[in-house]
């Protein structure tokens, strides 16, 4: 019951920015000052970020060391063997994710990377998309990158799936046809129904989002604003995500990584 | 014969289980905290003594972005000597679930009568913090929120 | 696993009333809750937090339904020796867990 009025609500927020659309004349795209979602949150949210003994993104943090650390697969292997103190060894690895991955012929991203690591490294089984071993061990090596300015899109053979992506972001969809861009590049800084706004830049993945209660990935945010315009969310893992994560993290190049980022 | 009776009486079983299952939703379905019951839990916290305004802040955010997670301080203007202290801080809501929220039980070894948590807010609602002195005194303070984005709800 | 982040400064002067921060890895279930069977979601979560010091009680709580997931409790102590300050809480399915940190007191 509260399902349906809290979706009912949400429609009538797209409806209301659909009617700011049309009667913004002039949009103000792309964002000539680039904001974090974090400048938009409330001091008390933004106070649990920066405490790393409030944030509870820390705990997912604490539990991709131990999984750093543990021997897995048929060779007893763990990724501390091969990459050391990941303190240094993972300094700046999440800050140019997605990155061209050769072997694919495609971008890829951390988590898929790390699949990768422990399918032909460590001959482990590849840990679920979205479970909490991966976007635990993803936090830990985000955090190595904390602070760090986001560098992603700089191997020039990754331009037409970042262009890929552009035109991704700003393809409208779903049954309320709205494109990511008519939101966050035209109307950032409003409010649909009662949240705000923010310009869509992922400095902080894996975050921890308070309205998950939990830790997700961008791919779970991606997803989340889909369902929002009643399209059909792609499934994880998939190529799409990819694409836009490697045109959102180029576009936002420069801003300092934010991970494990609070979110309302 | 039969085959005509059948689907009938599927029909009508699923009509009783469909009512069957309505039936559990209404008794599943948790009657919510009402200013009644919370006055109730102050009273079961404070028993016959009197209630009064002051000693207590209730520090919580001007506005709750989401209220899954709504940070919550509570402050008492105590020595937090052996003499006169804070023994119990509780917390309560009039509109989740339960009246409930904490309780807290302190010692003149804090040194300061000062505890922090994040809550749930299922709705704007008053909260509301009862001290209880160690000379057997309650004192109170009361915070009305505006929950614009409810706990409880999945996106 | 990562149970709990706990913050508990490693030396104090004696006398000096230092802050203590725990942050608890636990879903806090509410009970409320409809899984996507529509069945109810059994509520578990942490419903007793108690803190020692070398022993001896310095702060407690009873935890309602109301407490956020993966809850965060702060409060306060006086530094009166160096030593153990232990912490234990026990959830709905009746698991209790400890964390422990070590504190020297000048």
């Amino acid at each position: 019951m509260r399902g349906v009025l809290k979706n009912v609500a949400l429609t009538a927020g797209f409806g209301g920015v659909l009617a700011l659309c049309i009667s913004l004349a002039t949009a103000q795209s792309p964002p000539s000052e680039r904001k974090s979602g974090f400048e938009f949150m409330s001091p008390e949210s933004q106070a649990t970020q920066q405490d790393d003994f409030s944030n509870p993104g820390m705990l997912w943090v604490a539990e991709g060391e131990a999984v750093w650390n543990a021997k897995a697969g048929v060779l007893g292997r763990s990724c501390a063997e091969c990459h050391g103190d990941a303190s240094v060894s993972m300094k700046g690895v999440a800050a140019r994710y997605p990155v061209y991955f050769a072997e694919s012929g495609r971008p890829i991203d951390l988590q898929s990377r790390i699949n990768v690591c422990r399918k032909t490294n460590q001959n482990a089984t590849p840990f679920p998309l979205e479970g909490r071993d991966l976007l635990a061990l993803s936090s830990f090596i985000g955090k190595q990158s904390r602070g760090m300015p986001i560098t992603t899109g700089e191997d020039n053979r990754l331009e037409p799936f970042r262009a890929r992506g552009q035109e991704l972001y700003e393809q409208r969809q779903g049954q309320l046809n709205f494109s990511c861009a008519n939101c966050h590049d035209d109307n950032w800084g409003r409010r649909l129904a009662s949240s705000m706004i923010p310009q869509s830049h992922p400095t902080g993945y894996p975050l921890y989002r308070l309205e998950w209660q939990g830790m997700g990935s961008l791919q779970r945010r991606l997803r989340n604003c889909m369902t929002g315009v009643r399209a059909e969310p792609y499934p994880y893992g998939s190529q799409e995500y990819v694409e836009l994560e490697l045109f959102l993290m180029t576009r936002a190049k420069g801003m300092p990584l934010e991970t494990p980022a609070v979110r309302p | 014969m039969s085959r005509k009776s059948g689907p009938v009486e599927t029909s009508r079983r699923e009509i009783l289980a469909a009512g069957a299952g309505a039936l559990a939703l209404v008794i599943a379905r948790p009657a919510r905290a009402t200013p009644e019951s919370m006055a109730a839990a102050i009273k079961a916290f404070v028993g016959e003594a009197d209630i009064r305004e002051g000693m207590v802040t209730l520090e919580l955010p001007a506005l709750v972005e989401n209220g899954n997670s709504v940070p919550l301080t509570v402050k008492v203007d105590s020595p937090m000597t052996a003499q006169d202290y804070v023994k119990r801080i509780a917390v309560f809501n009039e509109r989740n679930p339960q009246p409930n929220v904490a309780l807290f039980y302190l010692s003149p070894r804090a040194g300061r009568a000062l505890v922090s948590t994040r809550i749930r807010l299922g709705d704007s609602q008053n909260i509301v913090a009862i001290a209880q002195l160690s000379d057997g005194t309650f004192w109170s303070d009361k915070a009305e929120l505006v929950v614009t984005l409810p706990a409880c709800v999945e996106s | 696993m990562a149970r709990a982040l706990i913050n508990v400064p490693a030396k104090a002067k004696r006398g000096d009333i230092i802050e203590i921060k725990a942050l608890i890895s636990h879903p806090m279930e509410t009970g409320y809750r409809t899984g996507p069977d529509g069945a109810l979601v059994p509520r578990d979560i942490i419903n007793r937090f108690i803190c020692t010091y070398n022993g001896e009680e310095i702060f407690s709580a009873d935890l309602f339904p109301a407490i956020a997931a993966n809850p965060f409790l702060s409060f306060t102590t006086t530094a009166t020796e160096s030593g153990r300050i232990a912490f234990r809480w026990i959830d709905d399915r009746g698991q209790a867990y400890l964390e422990t940190a070590e504190i020297a007191v000048e």
